[in-house]
C-alpha cells in the first residue's frame, strides 16, 4: 500500500506498545479543556516544549507565526493564568471530537502521532456552533509515563476564527 | 431602522462628538458606505507588493465588499481593476491568488491581460460565419473598469475613484511619514489570520482610533506588572481627520533592567513565568514601542514593540465584519528577531492577549444597539475637535474619523 507520509520504522518500538498510553494522552487533554480544568493543561507538555496554532495554508506555506505560539511550559501558563485573571470574553466552553489516531512514526523517545478533531463552542447562553476544524500533529515523549506532549502543532482548516480564541483548542 | 431611501443620516449638531447610534444598525447607511466611502475618493490596502514581485502574479481582493484584482503585468507595472467580467459580470478570480499569462473568464472564454485589456471573445466572428459579435462590437471598449493603484514602502493601495487625490496627498505628510517609519525596509509575510466579527465594521475602526480605551480594557498588562514605563506620547491625525497615529514611547532599557530586578523577587504570583513574549528591542531607535497608524476607511499599520502587522476591516453585512491579520518580518531580520516577533505575535491577532477582547466587544455593542439604537454616543475625551493632540486621554481620533465619514456621506 502506498504511504503518503512518514510511515512506522519497524527498526524502532512497536506501535501497539505505545497506542494505549499515546490515546489516554491525546483523550485525557480534551478532557482537561473540555472540563475546564485548564490549570491542569501545561501539563500534558514537557518543558521545552512547542504549542502552536495555525491555519493550513499557513503550515503548508512553511510560515512560522501562530495565532497562538508558545514554546516553553512557562508560556502555556501564563496563557491560563491571562485567560483566568485578566481577559475578557464570554464564559464558553468547547467540545472536542477526537478521531482515530496514527501512529506514523516511532523514533527513540519520541512518537509522531496525527489525530482529526471538530471542537464545537458552547456559548454560555447555551447557542452552540462548530468552532474549529483541524488536526494535530503530535510528537509525544514516550520515554517515561505519563507520556507528554513535546510538540502539539493544532492546525486549523481554515484561517477565520470567530471572535477570538482564548480557551486552547 | 430609516425609511426606505437614501436619505442622509441625521446628526445632532455639526461637531463631532456626538455619534448617531443608528449609523451602526442602519442597512440604508451600510449601503450608502459601499457607494460613498469604499467606492468615493478613499484609499484601501490591496496587498503587500512583495506579493504580487512577479509577472503574472495577482491577488484577488475586495474594497468594502466589491471583489478586485490587483496583478503584475510584464511590464513590471501594477494594474488594480474590478473582478468582473464585462460579459455576463462572472467571477474572474475565484482563487485569492496565482500566477497566470492573462485572465480568463470561465463562463464563456473571454480573456483579458494582465492590465485588464479585453483581449479575446471567444467566438468572435462567430462559427463557421454565422452567429458572433456584430460588426460594431470593439474589444478595445469593453475593457474591466480600473482602479487607481499606488504604492508605498511596499503596500499596495487601490481606488474606485479615478478623482481621489494622490495617496501621499490623501493621507498628508506625517501619516505617510509614519507608514515609512514602520515599513523602512523590505517586508514578508510571517503569517496571516481572519478574525471574524460579529459587529459593522466601523465598531471596529473606532476601536483601533480609541486611545481611552486602550488603557482600561486590555487588562493582560496591568495583571500582569509589566511596566510600561511610559513617556508621554501622543496621537498625529491628519487634515482629512480619517488618517492617523499614536505613538507611546517606553525606556526599552529600564524595562529590561526592571524585568532582572523582577526574577529576583519572590512576588511571583502575578508575573508571567516566560518574559520572552513581550521582550523587545528599539529596531527603530527612537524609543517608540506602540504605533497604531490608521488608513481611512479600513487599514491599519500596527507596531506594538516588534511585532508589525497590517490588519484590514472588512465589511461583509450590516453586523458582521472580518479583520484579516498579516504579520509581517523583514528581510534583514536575524534568527532571534524573527523569533521575538513570533512570540511577541501573542499579544496580537484573535488570540492576542491584549486585543482579543477587540473581538467580542464590538459585538457587545452591536447587541446592545440591534433594536435600541435611538440616541447618540458621546465622544468628548480630549475635547471636541479632531487635533494632533500631545496626550492620549483622547478620542480625538475617533472624532478625526467622523469628520471623514460625514465629508464623505454627508449629514
Amino acid at each position: 500500500m502506498p504511504h503518503a507520509d512518514p510511515v512506522m520504522d519497524d527498526r524502532t518500538t512497536d506501535s501497539g506498545a505505545i497506542r494505549p498510553g499515546i490515546d489516554e494522552l491525546i483523550a485525557a487533554y480534551a478532557d482537561c479543556i473540555d472540563d475546564d480544568r485548564l490549570e491542569e493543561w501545561p501539563d500534558f507538555f514537557t518543558d521545552q516544549c512547542r504549542y502552536l496554532v495555525i491555519s493550513r495554508a499557513d503550515h503548508a506555506a512553511g510560515l512560522r507565526h501562530g495565532v497562538i505560539y508558545a514554546v516553553s511550559r512557562g508560556m502555556l501558563t501564563d496563557r491560563v493564568m491571562a485567560l483566568r485573571k485578566a481577559n475578557i470574553f464570554e464564559p464558553h466552553r468547547y467540545r472536542h471530537i477526537i478521531g482515530p489516531t496514527r501512529i506514523t512514526r516511532v523514533d527513540g523517545g519520541v512518537a509522531e502521532v496525527r489525530s482529526n478533531f471538530l471542537a464545537a463552542r458552547i456559548m454560555h447562553d447555551g447557542g452552540t456552533q462548530l468552532f474549529a476544524t483541524g488536526r494535530y500533529l503530535d510528537r509525544v515523549g514516550i520515554a517515561g509515563r505519563p507520556y507528554r506532549f513535546i510538540e502539539r502543532i493544532v492546525v486549523l482548516d481554515s484561517h477565520k476564527i470567530d471572535t477570538l480564541l482564548v480557551i486552547p483548542l | 431602522m430609516s425609511e426606505l431611501g437614501m436619505q442622509s443620516m441625521t446628526w445632532p449638531s455639526n461637531g463631532l462628538s456626538e455619534v448617531p447610534f443608528r449609523l451602526y444598525t442602519d442597512p440604508a447607511q451600510y449601503q450608502l458606505e459601499q457607494e460613498q466611502i469604499f467606492k468615493g475618493p478613499t484609499w484601501n490596502y490591496l496587498c503587500l507588493a512583495a506579493e504580487i514581485a512577479n509577472p503574472g502574479d495577482y491577488v484577488a481582493t475586495t474594497i468594502g465588499e466589491a471583489e478586485v484584482i490587483v496583478a503584475r503585468d510584464t511590464s513590471g507595472s501594477i494594474n488594480g481593476f474590478v473582478n468582473r467580467c464585462v460579459h455576463r459580470g462572472n467571477l474572474l478570480c475565484y482563487e485569492r491568488r496565482g500566477n497566470v499569462k492573462e485572465i480568463s473568464c470561465i463562463y464563456h472564454g473571454w480573456t483579458y491581460d494582465l492590465a485588464g485589456h479585453l483581449t479575446g471573445v471567444a467566438f468572435e466572428h462567430g462559427v463557421k460565419r454565422q452567429g458572433g459579435m456584430p460588426p460594431e462590437f470593439r474589444k478595445n471598449e469593453h475593457n474591466l473598469a480600473r482602479l487607481k493603484v499606488a504604492e508605498l514602502a511596499g503596500l499596495v493601495f487601490g481606488s474606485f475613484c479615478a478623482v481621489a487625490p494622490e495617496l501621499e496627498d490623501y493621507l498628508g505628510p506625517e501619516v505617510t511619514g509614519g507608514i515609512r517609519r514602520v515599513l523602512n525596509r523590505p517586508a514578508h509575510i510571517l503569517g496571516r489570520s481572519t478574525q471574524v466579527l460579529p459587529n459593522n465594521w466601523k465598531l471596529y475602526f473606532e476601536n483601533v482610533k480609541d486611545n481611552y480605551h486602550a488603557s482600561i480594557l486590555p487588562l493582560f498588562l496591568t495583571t500582569f506588572r509589566i511596566n510600561r514605563l511610559s513617556q508621554p506620547g501622543g496621537i498625529t491625525i491628519g487634515a482629512s481627520g480619517g488618517n492617523a497615529f499614536s505613538q507611546a514611547k517606553m525606556d526599552y532599557a529600564a524595562e529590561d533592567a526592571d524585568y532582572k530586578e523582577a526574577a529576583l523577587r519572590a512576588d511571583s504570583e502575578f508575573r508571567l513565568q516566560d518574559n520572552s513574549i513581550i521582550e523587545s528591542v528599539d529596531e527603530y531607535g527612537d524609543s517608540v514601542s506602540v504605533q497604531i497608524l490608521t488608513v481611512f476607511p479600513a487599514m491599519v499599520l500596527q507596531q506594538i514593540r516588534n511585532t508589525i502587522a497590517v490588519r484590514v476591516i472588512r465589511p461583509r453585512g450590516l453586523e458582521r465584519s472580518e479583520l484579516d491579520w498579516i504579520h509581517l518580518g523583514f528581510d534583514d531580520d536575524d534568527e532571534a528577531m524573527t523569533e521575538r516577533r513570533l512570540r511577541q505575535g501573542n499579544l496580537v491577532g484573535a488570540a492576542g492577549f491584549i486585543s482579543l477582547e477587540d473581538g467580542c466587544v464590538g459585538g457587545f455593542v452591536q447587541r446592545a444597539l440591534r433594536y435600541d439604537d435611538a440616541g447618540s454616543g458621546v465622544v468628548m475625551m480630549g475635547g471636541h475637535d479632531a487635533e494632533s493632540q500631545p496626550f492620549r486621554a483622547t478620542e480625538a481620533a475617533i472624532r478625526g474619523f467622523w469628520k471623514q465619514y460625514r465629508a464623505l456621506m454627508g449629514g
